[in-house]
């Protein structure tokens, strides 16, 4: 019997991208009879979907005890190319099919502010998080701060300044909070605070920057939208590397010494 | 349908390219922007009147398809997430994310107001 589960583990890790789609299959499926039957279409069935991939990956991280969540056991391993960044930067390209020029010209400078502006206040709440915690030296105030920006800019920076591994880790894992708070939240506040509007959604893209979570929280609640707010986030994480390491640490230098 | 898809590799690996490139001249150490890049160059040529072949069915096909393995995409890439690192993870990591989620969404809502305030003053 065994025998035969370990046949079907081989299938399915060497057909990784076919089990993968499979996966995603059943999960939008599930996510749709919850959503129709137990909701009554209260909740959006992609929130719903996001959930339970969550959870999956959650589960994954619990029987592997790897960092791939579900992708790190044997049998769900295609996750990893489907949900990996090729593919993932493939479909939000194609998601931009269909966009209106005449949208982004208008809000392209508002897109562009919003960048800054949130690059700049999430590093400033992570600084002050940091020195709420007792952080007191620049360099780990710094990339502690750097990682509220993404969890990619987090890293770049701790390596960059010589912050201590522990310190880097902890940078991770505040992208990482980052970007599953986004994903959850957004399908939820998105009405609240006006992402109704491709405008809105540029600006919302730029603020929050992860562009996971600002693709995934918008296709959850409304998928015409993502292009816009994938577009500005894309270019978050890039000028957060720039930023953080060189002019925002050069002025946390400043106050902290 | 494999006209679009080719298209849809052409703009990617284009913006890509003009990501690194640009992450270069400004110094950034990484690329930037290069699926920013590939989207505006995609919405470019699709907005493009004179090019008529992005209106046939060979190109369309491939475009829409892809937009709509979107959503299955963003299902794989939840289940791939590092959930328990996060739930593990120290109070301090906890803070620092959930702090710049929601001081943005803050920002969000007051723009919201503002926005607001400036229809009902046109009006």
């Amino acid at each position: 019997m065994s025998n035969f589960t370990q046949h079907i583990v081989n299938l399915l890790s060497k057909n990784g991208l076919v089990a993968a789609f499979l996966f995603s299959g059943i999960v939008t499926a599930a996510a749709a009879f919850i959503s129709d039957k137990i909701t009554k279409k209260r909740i959006h069935s992609s929130a719903i979907a996001i959930f339970l991939g969550l959870f999956a990956a959650y589960i994954g991280g619990i029987i592997s005890g790897g960092e791939k969540g579900l992708a790190d056991v044997a049998a769900f391993s295609g996750l990893a190319i489907l949900g990996g960044s090729t593919l993932r930067n493939f479909t939000i390209i194609a998601s931009s099919y269909g966009a209106k020029m005449s949208e982004i010209k208008k809000a392209g400078v508002a897109g562009f502010i919003s960048l800054f502006a949130g690059i700049i206040s999430s590093y400033v709440m992570g600084a002050i998080i940091a020195f709420a915690f007792g952080y007191r030296d620049s360099v780990s105030i710094a990339t502690i701060a750097a990682g509220a920006v993404t969890f990619v800019v987090g890293p770049v920076t701790g390596q960059s300044l010589g912050a201590e591994s522990t310190v880097i880790a902890l940078s991770v894992a505040a992208g990482l909070i980052k970007t599953v708070f986004i994903m959850i939240f957004t399908p939820f506040v998105a009405k609240h605070v006006g992402i109704t509007n491709p405008r809105m959604a540029m600006i919302f893209g730029g603020l929050v920057g992860s562009t996971s979570g600002v693709s995934t929280g918008l296709a959850a609640y409304d998928p015409e939208l993502v292009p816009y707010g994938a577009m500005v986030a894309t270019f978050y994480s890039g000028f957060g590397c720039l930023l953080c390491p060189s002019l925002l640490y050069g002025l946390t230098k400043l106050i902290f010494h | 349908m494999i006209y679009g898809v080719a298209a849809l590799s052409a703009c990617m690996l284009l913006g890509m390219l003009t990501g690194t490139i640009f992450g270069d001249v400004i110094g950034a150490g990484t690329e930037i922007g290069g699926v920013g890049f590939a989207m505006l160059l995609l919405i470019f040529v699709t907005n493009c009147e004179k090019l008529k072949f992005t209106q046939k069915p060979a190109f369309v096909q491939g475009m829409t398809f892809w937009k709509s393995m979107y959503i299955p995409v963003v299902i794989a890439m939840t289940a791939c997430q590092n959930v328990r690192g996060m739930l593990s993870s120290s109070f301090v990591a906890i803070a620092a994310g959930a702090a710049a989620v929601g001081f943005s969404f803050l920002l969000l809502y007051v723009l919201h107001l503002f926005d607001k305030d400036k229809k009902e003053a046109e009006k």
